[in-house]
């Protein structure tokens, strides 16, 4: 298997506290991974690592063969302003960035396939509503919309299925496990362990250090489990300043 | 009757005629920024940067006295440095942005009042705070169509990162690196139009025109567009309402634009359909799933 993303010793944080500590992985093309671990882990950190969001402190991300073109992303939800008056539609076509870039219109061509993302997540009719009148679901199945029509080769999802009804987390499910099928990598912060068992064959645990990576059987164990609650305990507390020097 | 209250003062005073058409360019210019500051929350950051102009217009008049070149750049220069400094200690200290930028707008505030007291006149300083609608020259007027024309023109070519950057800034960040010019760029176009706004309503009454249509607006519209049309209309309404009474009443010009628009808010508030005091308040009529 191919490496997507190589984590080289990377060390990432806020206000030079890191927060996430020379993580030293790799991420095969085409592999579905959740990324697990207690609060305070580190998850969401690393996927702002890797779209760039957030500078290393140390260390780097290494893409094999990839471009940021090749990247899509879901935040959680809480960082997208829902009071802001985009219409489903709106926010949909942002899908289409690459595309039109930060000055293109809506052409002909494009249309119908906004229109398509939207009806293969089940929002048809939503298409007029402005965002803050939807459900945290159907919010959720907008989004993935966006991101079926982003077409990328990477796709990262933060929490994906935080506070959605069971119906709407099968039908994304769905979705996630269709990008798999079509040899895309997937990376996916996840908080609950059945789900990752379930659907997701690998597993990144992290506790702001990596505590396993591998097969999801072999990775989430009691004792992976355990060492991990352990090594967060000391996440409860202020993000320390890491004295251990680069590799 | 009509032609006498609403036409005549406009048709017989060539100061009237420039004074409508300074606050006609600041609508169109700097309503639509007031409409992105006020969705990115931002509205409160409006009015330190207008305080924040005042020491680089009052040098300005320093050096040159009332010249409209010398506060312009002043006021420019000194706009710019406070949004680049607050920005800088925000990103490289724990101090949240909206702590940093108080913290210089205060500094800065408190350096213009002193350099126009100790070396101008009380009137230099209601100039500059309170401005002077009525006395628009030509040169003026240029100026501020100027601003209002390449205020429009940065606007619409950073329509979607801006939108994007309000609504989804992680998105935004993920797909392009437009994130920190779109912010910079909206924050210049801010100091852009208070500069210009204070020429005409002072460096206090500047912010007015920019936030006041747009929360006025907020009640009328729904879509970006809608809120931008809106409270372009609503603030040349003010204005033109503003300058009337004015005329009429002998009060000071600027005041009476900003009280208008404050009026128009209100009512707004009450009657509005989109989440207005009325709208809320009347019962569903149906029902989408």
């Amino acid at each position: 298997m191919t490496t997507a993303i190589a984590f080289r010793d990377l060390t990432l944080g806020y206000d030079r506290h890191p927060a996430v500590h020379h993580l030293q992985t790799e991420i095969g093309t085409g592999s579905l991974t959740a990324v697990v671990g207690p609060n305070g882990a580190g998850k969401s950190t690393l996927l702002k690592g890797v779209i760039g969001a957030l500078s290393p402190l140390g260390g780097s991300v290494i893409f094999g063969g990839l471009n940021r073109d090749d990247i899509a992303f879901l935040p959680q939800q809480a960082d997208i302003d829902r009071s802001f008056p985009l219409t489903v539609l709106d926010l949909v076509a942002m899908g289409l960035w690459r595309e039109i870039g930060a000055f293109g219109g809506l052409g002909r061509k494009q249309k119908p396939r906004v229109e398509a993302a939207v009806a293969a997540v089940g929002l048809t009719g939503f298409e007029t509503r402005p965002i803050g009148s939807l459900s945290g679901g159907q919010m959720q199945r907008a989004l993935f919309a966006r991101l079926l029509l982003q077409d990328a080769q990477l796709v990262l999802l933060d929490e994906p299925f935080a506070a959605i009804d069971a119906r709407t987390m099968a039908d994304l499910i769905a979705v996630i496990e269709g990008w798999h099928e079509e040899g895309r990598t997937v990376l996916t912060v996840l908080h609950d362990y059945d789900m990752v068992r379930a659907h997701f064959p690998r597993t990144l645990l992290l506790a702001r250090e990596l505590v396993a990576h591998g097969p999801t059987h072999e990775v989430l164990t009691a004792e992976n489990q355990f060492r991990a609650r352990q090594m967060c305990e000391a996440c409860d507390g202020p993000p320390h300043v890491c004295g251990r020097s680069a590799a | 009757m009509i032609w006498d209250a609403v036409f005549q003062p406009f048709a017989d005073f060539g100061f009237m005629r420039r004074a409508l058409l300074g606050c006609i360019a600041i609508s169109v210019g700097a309503t639509p920024v007031g409409v992105f500051l006020m969705l990115r929350r931002m509205s409160l950051t409006g009015d330190a940067m207008a305080h924040a102009i005042l020491p680089g217009a009052a040098v300005g008049y320093l050096v040159s006295g009332l010249s409209l070149g010398a506060m312009t750049v002043g006021g420019l220069i000194a706009g710019m440095a406070v949004a680049l400094l607050s920005g800088f200690v925000t990103r490289v200290t724990a101090l949240r942005e909206d702590a940093s930028l108080a913290a210089f707008y205060l500094i800065s505030l408190a350096l213009g009042v002193l350099i126009v007291s100790t070396r101008g006149s009380n009137v230099d300083l209601m100039h500059v705070l309170f401005g002077t609608v009525l006395a628009l020259d030509d040169a003026a007027l240029i100026l501020l169509c100027a601003f209002a024309s390449l205020s429009v023109l940065v606007l619409a070519l950073l329509f979607r990162p801006l939108v994007l950057e309000c609504a989804d800034p992680q998105f935004l960040r993920s797909v392009s690196g437009l994130s920190a010019v779109t912010h910079f760029t909206f924050l210049a176009l801010v100091v852009m139009n208070l500069v210009g706004g204070f020429h005409a309503l002072g460096t206090l009454m500047a912010v007015g025109i920019m936030i006041l249509p747009a929360a006025a607006a907020r009640f009328w519209a729904a879509g970006i567009g809608g809120l931008v049309l809106t409270a372009i209309i609503i603030a040349m309404v003010s204005s033109l309402t503003g300058l009337l009474l004015s005329y009429h009443y002998s009060l000071p010009s600027g005041p009476a634009i900003i009280l208008v628009a404050g009026i128009a808010y209100g009512v707004s508030l009450v009657f509005g359909p989109v989440g207005g005091l009325i709208a809320q308040a009347l019962p569903r009529r149906d029902f989408e799933v």
